[in-house]
């Protein structure tokens, strides 16, 4: 990635810039206990939570590790782990 | 410097500039009034108003909405001014530092006054020298002509593609704004040949979708603001080239960076900016007749600081007095400290005395200049003084 001068950026720059690295913490699915009641997915403000082979998997390249899908998860499924960097 | 005086006008230091800027083209032009800026914003506003300027003239709310609205000129591809002084100036600050950092070529005449507290209206540098370090160049004029020709020059400077950085024109307020002096006004004609209409690489276009002044994280922040420091040293050669140019289209030439006056053989060195320099001069000229060695360096451009050529300017002289129109409260001065700072890893180890003078609007005459050379005497023999308030009144204190 080179940097335009004046901060000028084309459009769709969150692809190539990954925001996920001010995480602390980071969500860890039990998919045992899932139901797959896709509350996690609705409610991640980031909308990094994605289905993928029928599990729910978050991305981590943008997940901020803000902890709401482990908070609304109904049957406790998601647990938040600090993460050694 | 040759003026043509046959193409010269008495004429008010405010509607000079107006009538340059005028020159300039811009596409919109968005101030608030203020004294002592104010006549240059009204010649502006009757010029637009009589058809002679084909610009919009906005007329906004504040001075944090007349910078606002120029950033969105610029990044739709308008050449836009402003101009400002003191109170107006601290109230663009947040502006001013968005303005650089989005590389937007914006010129501004800032019509130097004293910060308040107290209150006071009248001229010192306190307003542009305290704004030094929010990414614009810095212009400091000695008088009216000097005023017209670097706003001409300041649009080519901000302009042009390696500097993209915003440009204040510096004159002091009332001593330069709201004299009559003869000038020498811009022909258009040439004025459109030296600068040409305003293209930049990149605008806000729906076609071609952009960010500007997208979110930078600590991965690239730091890289942004080198960006902003390299077009600032690059353009000590581009203020010094297009000084040259000018003088190829208009005949006149006052030093790029900086400008000296007997310098070549003086002792005692009086490094300052603005205006006073032509009182300066004359302290000068009397002190000659006299057999005193004195020399005058006069910045003018501050921002970038011509480290180098301050070097080179400077390398002979036995003393150098720092006469400035601003206090660093808690610290010196800007300008001596930045001077000091200049020659600290250099060789030269000439004493560096400091002078505050004429804040708020008080008189620096040619016995204060006497006085400082009497200092930088003293400082000669050892006596150095690093720091002071020239012509401080203590019986009122």
């Amino acid at each position: 990635m080179v940097i335009k001068a004046g901060s000028l950026v084309d459009p769709c720059s969150t692809r190539i810039t990954k925001t996920g690295a001010w995480r602390t913490f980071v969500p860890v699915f039990d998919h045992e206990k899932c139901i797959k009641c896709s509350l996690c997915e609705i409610y991640c403000p980031e909308g990094c939570i994605h289905q993928e082979e029928g599990l729910y998997i978050p991305d981590l390249d943008y997940c901020k590790g803000c902890s709401v899908c482990a908070n609304e998860c109904p049957r406790m499924a998601i647990t938040m782990v600090l993460e050694e960097k | 410097m040759s003026n043509n005086t046959a193409n010269m006008k008495v004429v008010e230091g405010s509607y000079a500039v107006a009538h340059a800027v005028m020159c300039c083209r811009p596409d919109v032009i968005s101030a608030y009034p203020i004294t002592p800026q104010t006549h240059i914003v009204e010649n502006l506003s009757q010029m637009v108003a009589n058809g002679e300027l084909d610009s919009e003239f906005l007329t906004v709310d504040s001075e944090f909405s007349a910078l606002s609205v120029l950033v969105g000129v610029c990044a739709a591809g308008g050449r836009g001014y402003s101009s400002t002084t003191s109170q107006g100036l601290a109230l663009m600050y947040e502006v001013l530092y968005n303005v650089s950092g989005l590389r937007m070529p914006l010129v501004m005449n800032v019509a130097n006054r004293a910060m308040g507290a107290p209150l006071n209206i009248w001229n010192d540098q306190q307003d542009s020298i305290g704004a030094r370090d929010v990414g614009w160049i810095q212009i400091y004029a000695e008088n009216v002509q000097e005023a017209v020709d670097a706003t001409l020059q300041a649009y080519k400077i901000a302009e042009d593609r390696e500097i993209r950085t915003p440009v204040m024109v510096c004159m002091d307020g009332f001593v330069l704004t709201h004299v009559y002096e003869p000038v020498e006004l811009l022909d258009k004609e040439k004025a459109r040949e030296f600068l040409p209409d305003f293209k930049p690489e990149h605008i806000l276009d729906p076609a071609r979708p952009m960010t500007f002044g997208a979110f930078a994280d600590p991965s690239t922040y730091t890289e942004f603001r080198y960006q902003q420091f390299e077009a600032q040293l690059k353009a000590l050669s581009k203020i010094e080239e297009v000084a040259r140019q000018f003088e190829e289209s208009f005949g006149r030439y006052y030093g790029g960076l900086l400008d000296g006056y007997f310098l070549d053989d003086a002792e005692i060195v009086i490094v300052t900016l603005g205006s006073v320099v032509g009182t300066v001069k004359d302290a000068i000229d009397a002190m000659r007749s006299e057999g005193k060695k004195v020399g005058l360096l006069k910045i003018r451009s501050y921002r970038p600081f011509p480290v180098q050529a301050l070097r080179k300017a400077l390398k002979d002289a036995a003393v150098i007095a720092v006469m400035e129109k601003d206090v660093a409260i808690g610290g010196e001065a800007g300008l001596v400290t930045d001077l000091k700072a200049a020659f600290y890893s250099s060789s030269s180890r000439t004493p560096i005395i400091g002078f505050a003078a004429g804040l708020g609007g008080r008189d620096i005459t040619i016995k204060d200049i006497r006085k400082i050379v009497e200092k930088a005497e003293a400082a000669r023999k050892g006596d150095l003084s690093e720091f002071e308030f020239l012509a401080l009144r203590k019986e009122i204190l």
